[in-house]
């Protein structure tokens, strides 16, 4: 109780100006520091995706040369990665876990200090790149040999920038597992965590389990590169599809990493406004844990054409397709929350609803991309790039979105505007679905990905697609606006804040205090398995 | 004579006028789907496709409708309330049940295809396919024929950054190359790919597949084109700054004619290093195909 009292009589003496940022160890201040990184790392790639549609809006080359569309697209899907949507996690991680299980603060607040500031130098050292000899890295962010060893000065930039990403990343998941398991309020036992929490639990296994195997990858890449060994050179008699695997058995439990959190944020604004419990709590959680134990034993479909055994494309076909039974069961869990609801269309709400169509587009097209012999058709087409834009931007960006305008009033104290919280969503909306819906036909058509130019029956689309891009790139401009203008005053919001809100957070004030739960909230206040 | 704004009818008058044969028509296409293909194996593929399609319109059509149905439904201001079950056994076993049934229907015919495509033995001739930055090379195992093939000469200078030609008034523009690979149709055609410098992957998507072509690896795989006509595809897999500007042309033609294309290939390579050049005299009868279906 002591320690409780002298923690709270500090809470008002921490430094302020850019020193409470630079030495802050409050859940709530890095919340917001890996928030608004997050933010400005979207508006970096998007820059990139728009240089992209740019050149991509006719056919011939207008704007940039192929080295550097190549480092463009290299360099969005890096920086959208790991700098947007992972950091974004760790930030909603950050802001809600503590507020969520009755814990004053994360369990290892100076490794949270520490996790986040790798990030801004991690990006400044890929960033940098762009000014050096070479250009950027533009091998592809899956950094394949023997190509990406032909990266100029920037290779050891890329190496050392992932590593340093991936520390960083380490280094949230074990703070965030540290927290879930160690700072739980008395009471909120293991099957009452809010699904965020428990996705976020299975996200830090992820985490914690295939970083290290990305950076055992470019280590190795670095080693082939400047000290003469041949890991992945045929020549030395190593094997290049051998890094392959290893990147993908990172890299497909990396897809769950970017969309568990999301799952967690739709289960709590879906029940919230629907004013009706989550349907199938616990199918949810064995389902989310179901999801990433395939994770782990699907990673050579991204790879099918390498000329794998034929025993080996069934394995991972077989497998790949296995994901849409737990994928399935968490929508059909959220059309059955949703049956005999009462529902109200708040823009969280709208989010979410757009979050579950258009994810489960992404999944259709994914489940067609797990039938091995038709991805020799759609393999490294533009199908696939429709695919995974779908589950990342309208799964994992939408899912951002929601839990900003969800959570926002909450955490400033101020409700946002909805009037233009609804523009946002209906301008991304309609344009997001002109930016990607047309590149499943590119890519049946037989539009490869990665390409700066392209044959001129693609052109129709491609423009089509690009003017989508536009809209949609403008239209976020609109979402920064809003989120300034609700942090910097509004209508009050109440403690409660939504009508069906229910969950610790919402018993805080809105704003929180600096330090909440400095005493643990009574076990009574804890509702079981509702969300 | 363009007809980029044309729609799709249009398109097909055009076709049914003859028009196609025209030289110079460049056309922007609205297509939405697979094509077919000329191959079993493609239209294998194609079914499958389809096959996979139609199930996840139908799964699409009853999860959003049900979605759209509570969306318009369930709402506060039309004064619902809430009901306040969150669980039901038999349901939650049920949707885990039927969707891997689903799967299980998908994965039979899926399975067939791709043992019917691992099956390369039995082949009338082998074409080895090396992937350098950024051209193909093409190694005729039993005729001993081989070439390099790149992309058209005019297409490159108009790919230019601010060439200021229109890729509209080129010819199949990245989709051209000097030497085409001349194949004769209906014969079981095993292709080995690989590479030379970095990854890359062949792909024609007439032929039903891509296959990687990766340094010190051979990857196999086969083609059995029923049908005569030019199969246009190109690079697909990064492969560095000229990526998208490694075409391939596959034309398929007689028996008849692809014996005397192997002679003359074969004469010319005595005579001359030029061999393309010469090579290229003799294809008129690909001029001949009037019909040139989709690439």
């Amino acid at each position: 109780m002591s320690e409780a009292a002298t923690h709270d009589g500090h809470q008002d003496h921490h430094p302020s100006g850019i020193m409470r940022w630079l030495t802050t160890t409050n859940h709530k201040d890095i919340g917001t520091m890996y928030l608004v990184f997050s933010l400005i790392m979207f508006f970096i790639g998007g820059a990139m995706a728009m240089v992209i549609r740019a050149e991509l809006f006719q056919p011939g080359l207008q704007f940039v040369d192929p080295q550097f569309f190549n480092s463009m697209t290299t360099m969005h899907a890096l920086v959208m990665i790991f700098g947007a949507v992972m950091p974004a996690w760790t930030g909603f991680a950050n802001w809600l876990i503590p507020m969520m299980i009755g814990a004053p603060d994360m369990a290892l607040p100076r490794l949270n200090n520490w996790s986040f500031w790798i990030l801004p130098f991690a990006f400044t050292l890929l960033l940098c790149t762009f000014f050096l000899p070479g250009g950027a890295p533009a091998g592809g962010w899956t950094m394949y040999p023997p190509l990406v060893l032909q990266t100029g000065a920037a290779f050891p930039f890329l190496i050392f920038a992932v590593h340093f990403m991936g520390a960083s990343s380490i280094a949230g998941a074990i703070n965030v597992m540290a927290t879930i398991f160690n700072m739980r309020a008395p009471g909120m036992t293991l099957m009452k965590l809010p699904l965020f929490v428990w996705t976020w639990v299975i996200t830090g296994f992820l985490l914690i389990a295939s970083i290290p195997v990305l950076a055992g990858a470019v280590t190795m890449l670095l080693t082939d590169k400047f000290f003469g060994t041949g890991f992945f050179s045929a020549a030395a008699g190593g094997d290049p599809v051998m890094f392959q695997h290893i990147f993908w058995f990172f890299g497909h439990p990396e897809v769950y990493i970017l969309i568990l959190p999301a799952f967690g944020i739709v289960s709590a604004i879906l029940p919230t406004f629907a004013r009706k419990p989550l349907f199938g709590y616990s199918s949810m959680v064995y389902a989310s844990a179901a999801i990433a134990f395939l994770s782990f034993i699907v990673w050579a479909h991204h790879m099918f054409t390498v000329g794998m055994p034929l025993a080996g494309e069934l394995f991972f076909m077989y497998a790949t397709v296995l994901i849409a039974v737990p994928t399935g069961v968490k929508i059909f869990n959220w059309l059955a929350t949703m049956w005999r609801s009462s529902m109200t269309f708040e823009t969280p709400m709208l989010f979410a609803l757009a979050f579950i169509v258009l994810f489960s587009i992404g999944g259709f097209s994914g489940l067609m991309l797990g039938v091995t012999p038709v991805d020799f058709q759609y393999h490294d087409t533009y199908f696939v790039v429709a695919h995974f834009h779908y589950v990342l931007v309208t799964g994992a960006i939408y899912s951002c979105f929601a839990a900003t305008y969800f959570w926002l009033p909450k955490w400033t104290g101020h409700m946002y505007d909805e009037v233009l919280g609804k523009w946002h969503f209906w301008l991304s909306t309609i344009s997001v679905n002109v930016l990607f819906f047309p590149q499943h036909f590119l890519g049946l058509a037989g539009m490869p990905r990665r390409i700066p130019d392209y044959a001129v029956q693609f052109a129709d689309f491609n423009m089509v697609s690009s003017i989508g891009g536009f809209v949609f790139g403008l239209s976020q401009l609109l979402f920064v606006y809003v989120v300034v203008k609700c942090a910097r005053g509004g209508e009050k919001a109440t403690d409660q804040v939504w009508e069906g809100a229910r969950g610790l957070e919402w018993t805080l004030t809105s704003p929180p205090a600096y330090h909440s739960f400095s005493t643990p909230p009574e076990p009574s206040t804890i509702e079981g398995g509702m969300r | 004579m363009t007809f980029s704004n044309c729609s799709d009818l249009c398109k097909r008058l055009a076709w049914a006028g003859g028009l196609s044969s025209t030289p110079m028509i460049t056309y922007a296409d609205w297509g939405l789907n697979l094509t077919e293909g000329v191959t079993p194996y493609s239209r294998t593929i194609y079914d499958l496709h389809m096959l996979i399609l139609w199930i996840v319109t139908i799964i699409a059509i009853v999860v959003f409708g049900a979605l759209f149905y509570s969306v318009a439904t369930f709402r506060k201001s039309k004064g619902a309330v809430a009901a306040q079950w969150h669980e039901s056994t038999k349901l939650e076993i049920a949707w885990t049940l039927i969707p891997f049934l689903i799967l299980v229907g998908m994965a039979v015919p899926a399975t067939k295809a791709l043992i019917m495509m691992e099956d390369v033995y039995g082949a009338d001739m082998t074409i080895k396919i090396t992937g350098y930055q950024w051209k193909w090379r093409y190694e005729y195992i039993d005729d001993d024929v081989s070439f390099f093939s790149t992309i058209t000469h005019e297409a490159n200078v108009a790919r230019q950054l601010k060439s200021g030609i229109d890729p509209n008034t080129i010819e199949h523009y990245l989709h051209d190359v000097d030497k085409r690979v001349i194949v004769p149709v209906g014969k079981k055609i095993r292709y080995l790919t690989t590479a030379a410098d970095v990854i890359h992957a062949w792909w024609v998507p007439a032929l039903g597949w891509k296959r990687d072509a990766i340094p010190g690896f051979i990857n196999e795989s086969w083609a059995l084109i029923e049908k005569p006509g030019v199969y246009r595809g190109q690079c697909a897999e990064l492969c560095g700054k000229d990526h998208g500007f490694m075409p391939i042309v596959v034309e398929a033609v007689s028996e008849e004619d692809y014996e005397v294309w192997v002679k003359g290939m074969q004469t010319a390579e005595v005579v001359s290093d030029e061999s393309g050049q010469e090579a290229m005299a003799i294809t008129p009868i690909q001029q001949q195909e009037s019909a040139e279906p989709q690439t």
